[in-house]
């Protein structure tokens, strides 16, 4: 399943990178692409798995870089 | 950040910046009085970094920082801790303010998109969300209002702004019967609109779709910045850590060496301190997606949508391109070209007895001959048709026997004619047996398309190749009147593809090969290029689909200006990275000398930070 989200107080070009190679590693994520300038997230990952897989994500976009909030 | 916070953090660097000039003025000032206009201005970094260790994320920016000025105040060097800070913080809000207005500008562009629909009910015109909008009902459009949903005009006339999609500053006529496009602002009059598709599949929600999920296709220099930047900083920290720590290691062990003479341990912290404050790649991570960023805002504003940055990327390295000639290059209409009269009669009269004895028919042929007649024909005028097939017809107007037709039918008829020799479909008429002259229809190449072409190799472009279904005669006289370099004429839709792969096998390598068509029959060969560019894709789903660029009108000049717009983009980036990487390194190096003070390692981080911003912003401006 593929969604986006949109990212708040994204301000860090480079953490937003980290973020997305962080996303991409995550077990069950296909595929992630973070867009720094539209502060988008654009991930693809097991349907079965999503909701689980979506608080690994928020978990680790808070130990990214704290100020950023995943609009879900 | 918001504007808000931005506001905030400006006065905490102000009144910041103020106490560090009272103290520098104040000589007995106590070197722990530093430690306020720091906190004021770095309180926030020092947290984050705080957190950060606690995350494990050892090499975040306000870790670096924080270390940097931490120990600029541990080696005495109180006022440049303080100075460190306050700039790297106005950095930080400089970068913050010009992501944001480029990010709105942006925005703007995409804000096509209405919120409600007028929906037409047997209660009268209720206002609703375009998605909740069925297929089939009728919308009304008030004068000056954005059109929700696409559809067929029911009632009225207006002329549509499309400039929004398609960059076109000239209005569109549109009247019952047209289609008109989402997007799109209505001129003066009310128009009344059958709905011809969901707003999932309108052309608005198409294009946002298009342009959101272009940060997805990432450039090969933008993934190159993030790879660097993964090695980048990790590599400076450990160098800064050996330059503290080996020196310092030898100052006790054996202190005579040369290059240590004159020097303390402090001394060599002071130089990895620098190191660090240049190890974060802001700038480069930056600014890369920014001028990536720019250049499609750029490009969609002149009604050119491109799907990642990938596809500019590509564009710039164009060798070849490869042109569908009919609706590409010509306009893809049949349309009268010349018309030849014999001696004894006008052209105008030819024109009308030809459009005339051609009155019945369906073909493409007699529908551009009475399209070239102004005035209305009178039908009563012509007698009884016969056709002839494989040559033409025969039939009287007013009375004459009028011979329309090929070669062979003038020939067959023994009349003596004067042969059109030029490329297209000749229609020869005969008057009561007697040669009249001939009639060139013709598909003509599009007014910009000669001046495109030569724009496209001023911008680099090698070979250029056009490819057509149409007759060898038709395909050279276009391709010598546009200056094309090489075409294929007489190919069938799969011959199209396998000449493109030729095309494609022989590219020296990394070089890239550029296919335009007009989306509708030569889908295969725009996903096999490496870059497929539809043209004219004005709501055709499938064009945008299957292709990488989408030219929304049909006007060839915009490929010039989409490769225009790939080629200074990419020129941009390339400046970027490399003056942000000399920069860095050329700092860094003299830091390890002791030429550097901490003061050029701040501007080397955010100065030159905000200045490849800069000059990313200059992507957003580039036009025709």
């Amino acid at each position: 399943m593929k969604k986006r989200y949109k990212l708040e107080d994204l301000c860090c070009a480079n953490c937003a990178a980290k973020m997305e190679d962080g996303i991409r590693a995550l077990p069950g994520v296909k595929d992630a692409s973070i867009n720094f300038m539209t502060q988008k997230l654009t991930i693809d990952a097991d349907d079965a798995r999503f909701d689980e897989i979506m608080g690994e994500v928020v978990a680790l976009c808070k130990k990214i870089e704290p100020d950023c909030v995943i609009c879900i | 950040m918001g504007g808000k916070k931005q506001k905030k953090l400006l006065v905490r660097i102000l009144s910041a910046s103020a106490l560090l000039v009272l103290l520098q003025l104040w000589e007995g000032a106590l070197p722990l009085l530093y430690v306020l206009p720091y906190g004021i201005a770095g309180w926030d970094v020092l947290c984050k970094a705080v957190r950060g260790i606690q995350n494990g994320q050892i090499f975040d920016e306000n870790f670096l920082m924080s270390i940097a000025t931490v120990g600029a105040f541990l080696t005495g060097e109180f006022s440049e801790a303080v100075f460190v800070m306050v700039f790297y913080q106005t950095g930080e809000l400089f970068q913050n303010y010009a992501v944001g207005r480029s990010r709105a500008s942006i925005a703007a562009l995409m804000d096509i998109c209405p919120e409600t629909a007028n929906l037409e009910t047997e209660q009268g015109i209720e206002e609703v969300d375009p998605q909740d909008v069925a297929v089939g009902s009728i919308i009304v459009i008030y004068p000056g209002e954005r059109i929700p949903l696409d559809g067929v005009v029911t009632d009225g006339s207006s002329a549509v702004d499309t400039s929004a999609l398609t960059g076109e500053s000239v209005p569109r006529d549109v009247a019952v019967g047209d289609e008109v496009i989402s997007g799109c602002i209505n001129g003066s009059g009310l128009l009344r609109l059958q709905v011809t598709k969901p707003f999932e599949d309108s052309t608005v929600a198409k294009i946002l779709e298009l342009v959101e999920s272009a940060g997805e296709k990432k450039a090969r220099s933008e993934r190159f910045v993030t790879r660097f930047a993964r090695y980048y900083t990790p590599c400076v920290v450990a160098a800064a850590a050996a330059l503290f720590l080996l020196p310092s290691l030898l100052l006790i062990l054996a202190p005579d060496l040369g290059f240590l003479s004159g020097t303390t341990w402090s001394d060599w912290l002071h130089r990895a301190l620098i190191f660090l404050v240049i190890s974060c790649p802001c700038a480069l991570v930056i600014s890369v997606p920014l001028s990536f960023f720019g250049g499609i805002g750029a490009a969609s504003r002149c009604g050119i949508l491109i799907k990642g940055s990938t596809y500019l990327e590509a564009m710039a390295k164009a060798e070849t391109v490869i042109f569908d000639k009919t609706g590409t290059l010509t306009e893809g209409s049949f349309s009268v070209a010349a018309v030849n009269s014999a001696d004894g009669t006008s052209k105008e009269a030819l024109l009308e007895s030809a459009a005339l004895a051609e009155a019945f028919s369906h073909h493409p042929i007699a529908l551009s001959l009475r399209k070239a007649v102004s005035a209305p024909l009178d039908l009563s005028r012509v007698g009884e048709v016969e056709e002839l097939p494989g040559r033409g017809l025969r039939t009287f107007v007013d009375g004459k026997e009028i011979l329309a037709g090929n070669h062979r039918l003038m020939e067959e008829a023994g009349i003596s004619f004067v042969p059109c020799e030029e490329a297209g479909t000749v229609v020869y008429i005969a008057a009561d047996g007697s040669y009249a002259g001939s009639i060139l229809i013709a598909d003509r190449p599009k007014a910009t398309a000669a001046a495109s072409i030569a724009a496209l190799k001023k911008h680099g472009v090698k070979h250029t190749v056009m490819l057509s279904g149409d007759n060898t005669a038709a395909a050279s006289a276009v391709a010598a009147a546009l200056g094309v370099d090489e075409y294929h004429a007489q190919l069938l839709p799969d011959q199209k593809v396998s000449r493109a792969e030729k095309i494609l096998e022989a590219k020296t390598p990394g070089s890239t090969v550029v296919y335009v068509g007009d989306g509708i029959n030569d889908a295969p060969v725009l996903s096999r290029a490496d870059v497929g560019v539809a043209m004219g894709a004005f709501g055709s789903d499938a064009a945008i689909e299957a292709s990488d660029i989408v030219l929304m009108d049909d006007d060839p000049r915009k490929l010039a200006l989409a490769m225009k717009i790939a080629k200074k983009t990419m020129s941009i980036v390339r400046q970027n990275i490399i003056f942000s990487i000399v920069i860095k390194l050329g700092v860094m190096l003299l830091g390890a000398m002791d030429l550097a003070t901490m003061w050029m390692a701040v501007f080397a981080d955010v100065g030159v930070a905000v200045i490849a911003i800069l000059n990313a912003m200059r992507c957003l401006r580039i036009r025709e």
